[in-house]
């Protein structure tokens, strides 16, 4: 679709995606070339960070995507990165093979200390890398499908519907932390070896691992870019402001909410997946529902509806919170994130990204009409008035 | 039962026997009302009346207890949901306009328009010939034409109001409700509406609320005064202001 890309690449879209294939190729590329130690070279450390950074901005798109865009706040986002993070660590878990602990060559090691007599049945399949890419994207998509069909056929919204995504991740959490589960309970999936191959801990699987992060937010933002400037961009909008209203038009609106709910389920899960190789260990804190609130914060510091905005928030804040809790002030984090969204609710209810469009959008606005007048002048026409810049 | 069958009325909107109550309280009452294909019918009465329960119970939003509500003298409207009605063609106007605000006139004239509303077809959607033709139509109807680029909530009361019409122009329903349509317009733009309504009517069929009577003598229809959810008086407006009743409860002295 040569005109949905087209549509959806303006100036600062343009613009992102080049910083972000920028950023793409030279983190990787300093931190294999450069010699170590030398003041350009990333170290190692720094390329699994901003590779988590990257993870994170991923799972604030999609979060944007339905709450920026359709007014859907999901505030248990997290357990889809979770899922498609425990995804690949079945698949990370499935390569370690009999270099494990207890050397069993299908057994993971907590199945073996827990006496499991046999690989679980959902255990099947993980130890071929498409099966766990396809249950990246399935187990998230289907969750939040058959979630989304109950909720939004019943018309649970606002509150009501943000309350039942924390319930939903914390039952998940719930269940994840039980031994019996047969996800390694409290402990979850860790001790991973190898990658197709690749050994995760390798400089140059790291790089790898960062580039294709900075690969899958730049589709990511494709993807939600093509949604949010086709017509069904407007629709989502519509249902945000007027949900009723939409109705009457004639729009299923619950059919709406749920395509979208879904593919931004399936984007989480994506940078789930993308997260647990470049930190080494995925376990049931992630369900925990204070990280799904974690990353609504970062969309509303970013820009709510803006998508850059939700992206730039992601690396912001986690940057501050790599920065503060790994100093004195780390007990308080917390109440830094909490003062951080008050703040930024207050001061700056659009986020960065939102405040700055509110600035600089009436500047081009100026400048453009100060060309059209110009050209027009030329031309010897009559000016009309100018168009507001999108 | 075949549709042929269950056809017992010529009227475009038939409802008989209708009730509605909310926790106790009788909004409709017995409501009774058929109009005919092609018809304008003017609603009038008190506030509190049940007109905008009415609209609400004919486009879906709100299920009756009681009684039988029929479109096109075969579709029980009773069974279906808002999408469903719409989709059937009938169209409704707001008591508080109610407009997409952060997107431009145009676009709430494009998200209006009756084509394809499915998820696949938006989401593919390219602007064709026919649609850009309509709107512009549209948007010189409603007078609107040179604001089309400005965002609809920067719209006065009264143009978002014309702005809610034109949105159901482009929906281009069988039926049009229009609630309130002149509230807060000033006496020029009230008999521009009425002019409007007029128009719309040559081939459509319209149930317009409102309280301004010089605006329903405009139109010069048949006028129904609803009292507590139930049909007062019906007739021309000349019947019907001089009824007893009427006068006693809605016009007052
Ligand atoms: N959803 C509702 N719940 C409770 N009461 C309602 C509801 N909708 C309308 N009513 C009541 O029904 C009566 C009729 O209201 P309405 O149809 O809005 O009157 P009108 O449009 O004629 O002024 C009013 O007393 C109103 O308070
Ligand atoms: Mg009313």
């Amino acid at each position: 679709m040569p005109h949905v890309l087209t549509r959806s690449l303006d100036r600062s879209a343009t613009i992102f995606l080049a910083v972000v294939a920028t950023i793409g190729f030279l983190i990787p590329l300093s931190n294999l070339l450069l010699p170590a130690g030398s003041m350009f070279q990333v170290p190692t450390y720094l390329v699994a960070l901003f590779g988590k950074y990257v993870c994170y901005a991923i799972l604030a798109l999609s979060i944007d995507l339905i709450w920026g865009y359709c007014g859907i706040l999901s505030l248990g986002h997290g357990a889809f990165f979770a899922l498609g993070g425990y995804a690949m660590g079945m698949y990370l878990m499935r390569q370690i093979g009999s270099r494990g602990v207890y050397g069993n060559p299908v057994l993971p090691d907590f199945m073996v200390f827990l006496n499991y007599p046999e690989l679980p049945w959902y255990w099947y399949g993980f130890d071929m890398f498409w099966f766990a890419a396809v249950m990246v994207l399935l187990v998230p998509g289907l969750l939040a499908f058959c979630f989304g069909w109950l909720a939004f056929r019943s018309r649970v919204t606002g509150v009501y519907l943000s309350i039942i995504t924390q319930a939903m991740t914390y039952a998940l959490l719930l269940a994840f932390f039980r031994n019996d589960f047969g996800f390694g309970g409290n402990n979850g999936l860790t001790d991973f070896k190898d990658i197709l191959g690749f050994n995760v801990q390798a400089d140059g699987t790291r790089a790898a691992l960062f580039l294709l992060s900075c690969l899958a937010l730049i589709i990511a933002f494709l993807i939600c870019r093509a949604v949010v400037t086709s017509k069904l961009g407007k629709v989502l909008i519509a249902v945000r402001d007027a949900e009723s209203r939409t109705r009457f038009l004639g729009y299923r609106v619950e059919s709406y909410k749920l395509f979208v709910f879904t593919l931004s389920a399936c984007m989480a899960g994506v940078a789930g997946a993308l997260y647990v190789p470049q930190v080494g260990i995925i376990n049931p804190g992630e369900f925990a529902p204070g990280n799904s609130i974690e990353a609504v914060i970062w969309v509303a510091v970013g820009g709510r509806g803006t998508l850059i905005g939700a992206a730039l928030g992601a690396v912001v804040v986690n940057y501050a919170k790599t920065v503060f809790t790994s100093g004195p002030l780390a007990p308080y984090w917390l109440f830094m994130l909490g003062a951080l969204f008050i703040l930024v609710t207050l001061l700056l209810p659009k986020g960065i990204m939102g405040t700055f469009n509110a600035w600089w959008e009436p500047w081009k606005a100026q400048r453009i009409s100060v060309n059209a007048e110009s050209t027009a002048l030329e031309d010897g026409v009559n000016v009309s008035k100018p168009k507001p810049a999108e | 039962m075949n549709a042929m069958e269950t056809r017992t009325t010529s009227a475009l909107l038939y409802l008989d026997g209708v009730h509605v109550s909310f926790d106790g309280f009788h909004a409709i009452n017995n409501l009774s009302l058929t109009l005919e294909p092609g018809e304008m019918r003017a609603i009038i009465g008190p506030n509190g009346a049940g007109k905008t329960t009415m609209m609400d119970i004919i486009t879906g939003k709100t299920k009756p207890d009681e009684g039988e509500v029929l479109f096109d003298g075969v579709t029980d409207l009773t069974r279906l949901d808002e999408t469903r009605i719409a989709e059937l063609g009938i169209g409704r106007k707001f008591q508080k306009p109610t407009v997409f605000e952060s997107q431009t006139i145009q676009d709430n004239l494009l998200l209006a328009l009756n084509v394809d509303h499915s998820v696949r077809g938006t989401l593919f959607w390219r602007e064709t010939r026919d649609e850009s033709e309509r709107i512009e139509r549209v948007l010189e109807t409603i007078r609107l034409k040179d604001a089309r680029h400005k965002l609809a909530g920067s719209l006065s009361h009264g143009q978002k109001q014309w702005l809610e019409i034109g949105m159901l122009l482009a929906q281009d329903p069988k039926l049009l409700l229009v609630d309130e349509p002149v509230a807060g317009m000033t006496d020029v733009e009230t008999q521009q509406t009425a002019e409007l309504l007029k128009e719309i009517n040559k081939d459509k069929t319209i149930m317009v609320v409102e309280h301004d009577m010089t605006f329903v003598r405009e139109l010069g229809v048949k006028v129904t005064c609803l009292h507590e959810g139930t049909v007062l008086a019906e007739g021309t407006i000349d019947q019907v202001s001089s009824n007893e009743r009427v006068i006693e409860v809605y016009l007052g002295r």
